[in-house]
């Protein structure tokens, strides 16, 4: 298991079905968490299933807001709105700050 | 007032897609309701994939349908795999835009639940990859998969009921598996979202023999047949075997079929009718197999057509049993218009062998049909089993116009065989054939028991077998 260090790049990937209010939340969870933890060394990017449907597939994609942990491997996902902050922190396996 | 009531009465008129599978159909009275779901359950391997595939394969083979496969468990590379030992040509399907097979990957071990969510992603996939084939069905195979790797069963259940229901408001005709549960018909309750047809497949092992059977549970809006069917899949898909029309009434010929006995034919005013279905049984020895095998051999050198399916001997055996009694059917065979085939019932199971009969017989489309001997089949079921799937047999053939000779073996013991009872009510013409003893010697005697339709002599008549042929003759006559 490598750790994360803290000069690794994270990418996430957010996938929503339109900006529906799950959508909204789920986008500003996701933003809070890293505004805490990943500062300065992570990229969100966020995908429109209904701008962009054929991107589903490449994921694996079948439940929205999905989150993606592109990098660092390995790929993780975490399903629903993100609410549960804790979920999300040990389902992406951010290491706490030292 | 009686306007209201006839409305709140009426059934639903349901417009019906055929599955285009061998007697689905039938039982379905034209097939799943178009333009919604069907619910199909079963137990883990009892065929549930393959029906669902090969409803995708017909609609798009024989109705132009494109169809959409979105397949839980196995992934597009494993399902072209496992279907590569069957006929349906998925490859060619998929290359010639008429299938595609969506893999819907839901792995335990990279997903983390955390809040609400929704199945739209799933949604949008379906419909995105239906559009591109302009899809008219669609099936969701083993769905119950994200139920085993998610834990939010309520809010899945919550969203499969969306989905579902989004189904209905686009149109597709679609079948959706699902695994039978224990106490409800499915695992994750499936059938409250689903409430317009349900079908149910089973499989089950008696006598180590395993038996699936099909039945439809429920059709609202359409009257269905609510018996259990044996079905089968075989290299070209599904068969499942109705008995449902057997009370209609078939077009019943005045013609005349040659017994391939000239003497038997004076007695019962010409011959079979075309069409019919003839029993003949009596103990080993009384001359069977020579009154099929003349009527097979008289049906060839007329022109005719015929199957022999025999079920004790090889086809060798038989020709050379029947030139001992100068039968000589070597010049039907070289015609091509006499074929036998031989099967042992034992290797098989009944419904196999019914799939067998009537596939051969579909395939090579004969006039006349003899089975020598159906006993046989007792060997492999019991007496009900074996009545149900002759009459399946029956039906076939006679739906077909198709003059049938059965055989029947007595036992031994004098009583009538089981097989022969259950089968009686079945058959047009009954002819018993005994051994007596008349002046301390042993002749044949031949008996009409029933001849439907047929102002029929009821004495009993000598059988004689020789060299120049058979006849039968009336006691007191001479021997000629």
């Amino acid at each position: 298991m490598t750790e994360p260090t803290n000069a690794e790049h994270w990418i996430l990937r957010l996938y929503i079905a339109g900006m529906t209010p799950a959508s909204r939340t789920a986008l500003a969870n996701i933003r809070a968490i890293c505004a805490e933890h990943l500062e300065g060394r992570y990229t969100l990017e966020v995908v429109d299933l209904l701008e962009r449907p054929t991107l589903a597939e490449g994921d694996q994609i079948f439940a929205v807001p999905t989150l993606v942990r592109q990098l660092p491997p390995p790929l993780r996902k975490i399903i629903g709105d993100l609410s549960d902050t804790e979920k999300v922190v040990v389902g992406l396996d951010i290491q706490p700050a030292s | 007032m009686a306007d209201l009531d006839a409305t709140s009465t009426a059934p639903i008129v349901v417009g019906k897609t055929p599955s285009g599978i061998d007697g689905l159909d039938a039982i379905m009275a034209g097939g799943v309701p178009t333009g919604r779901p069907t619910l199909l359950c079963g137990g883990p391997g009892c065929g549930k994939t393959v029906l669902a595939m090969e409803f995708l394969v017909r609609g798009a083979r024989e109705y132009g349908e494109p169809g959409l496969m979105v397949a839980f468990e196995e992934r597009s590379q494993d399902l072209l795999q496992n279907f590569a030992s069957m006929d349906f040509g998925l490859t060619e399907l998929i290359d010639a835009g008429l299938l595609r097979i969506l893999h819907i990957e839901v792995a335990r071990n990279d997903i983390v639940e955390s809040g609400q969510f929704t199945l739209d992603a799933l949604r949008i996939r379906i419909e995105h990859a239906a559009r591109e084939i302009g899809a008219k069905r669609l099936v969701v195979d083993a769905m119950d998969s994200m139920f085993s790797v998610l834990s939010s069963s309520e809010m899945l259940r919550y969203e499969v009921a969306r989905l579902l229901e989004w189904l209905k408001e686009v149109g597709l005709t679609a079948i959706i598996t699902s695994e039978r549960g224990t106490a409800e018909l499915t695992r994750n309750g499936f059938e409250a979202y689903i409430s317009d047809c349900v079908v149910l497949l089973d499989q089950r092992i008696t006598e180590q023999l395993s038996t699936r059977r099909l039945r439809v549970i429920k059709y609202r809006g359409s009257p269905h047949d609510r018996d259990e069917f044996p079905f089968l899949i075989d290299r070209r898909g599904f068969s499942v075997l109705p008995i449902t029309s057997l009370d209609l009434a078939y077009a019943a010929s005045t013609e005349r079929v040659s017994t391939g006995v000239e003497t038997l034919d004076e007695v019962m005013g010409g011959g079979y009718f075309r069409g019919s279905s003839v029993l003949i049984n009596g103990k080993a020895g009384t001359g069977k197999s020579s009154l099929a095998a003349r009527f097979s051999e008289s049906a060839a050198a007329r022109g005719e057509h015929c199957l022999y399916f025999a079920l004790e001997e090889s086809p060798a055996q038989v020709t050379r049993n029947m030139r001992s009694i100068g039968i000589d059917l070597q010049p039907a065979l070289d015609s091509g218009r006499l074929e036998i085939a031989a099967f042992r019932p034992t290797f098989r199971g009944l419904e196999e062998h019914l799939l067998g009969v009537t596939r051969a017989v579909d395939e090579r489309k004969p006039t006349c049909v003899v089975i020598d001997p159906i006993t046989n089949f007792s060997s492999v079921g019991d007496s009900a089993h074996v009545k149900s799937m002759l009459a399946r047999i029956l039906h076939h053939l006679k739906s077909s116009g198709i003059t049938l000779v059965l055989t029947a073996l007595t036992p031994g013991s004098g009583t009538d065989d089981e097989t022969e009872t259950a089968v009686s009510s079945l058959i047009d013409t009954w002819i018993a054939l005994e051994m007596v003893p008349v002046d301390g010697s042993r002749r044949r005697q031949l008996r009409l028991v029933k001849s439907r339709g047929m102002d029929h002599s009821t004495d009993d008549f000598e059988l004689v077998l020789s060299s120049e042929g058979i006849s039968i003759k009336s006691h007191g006559e001479e021997a000629s």
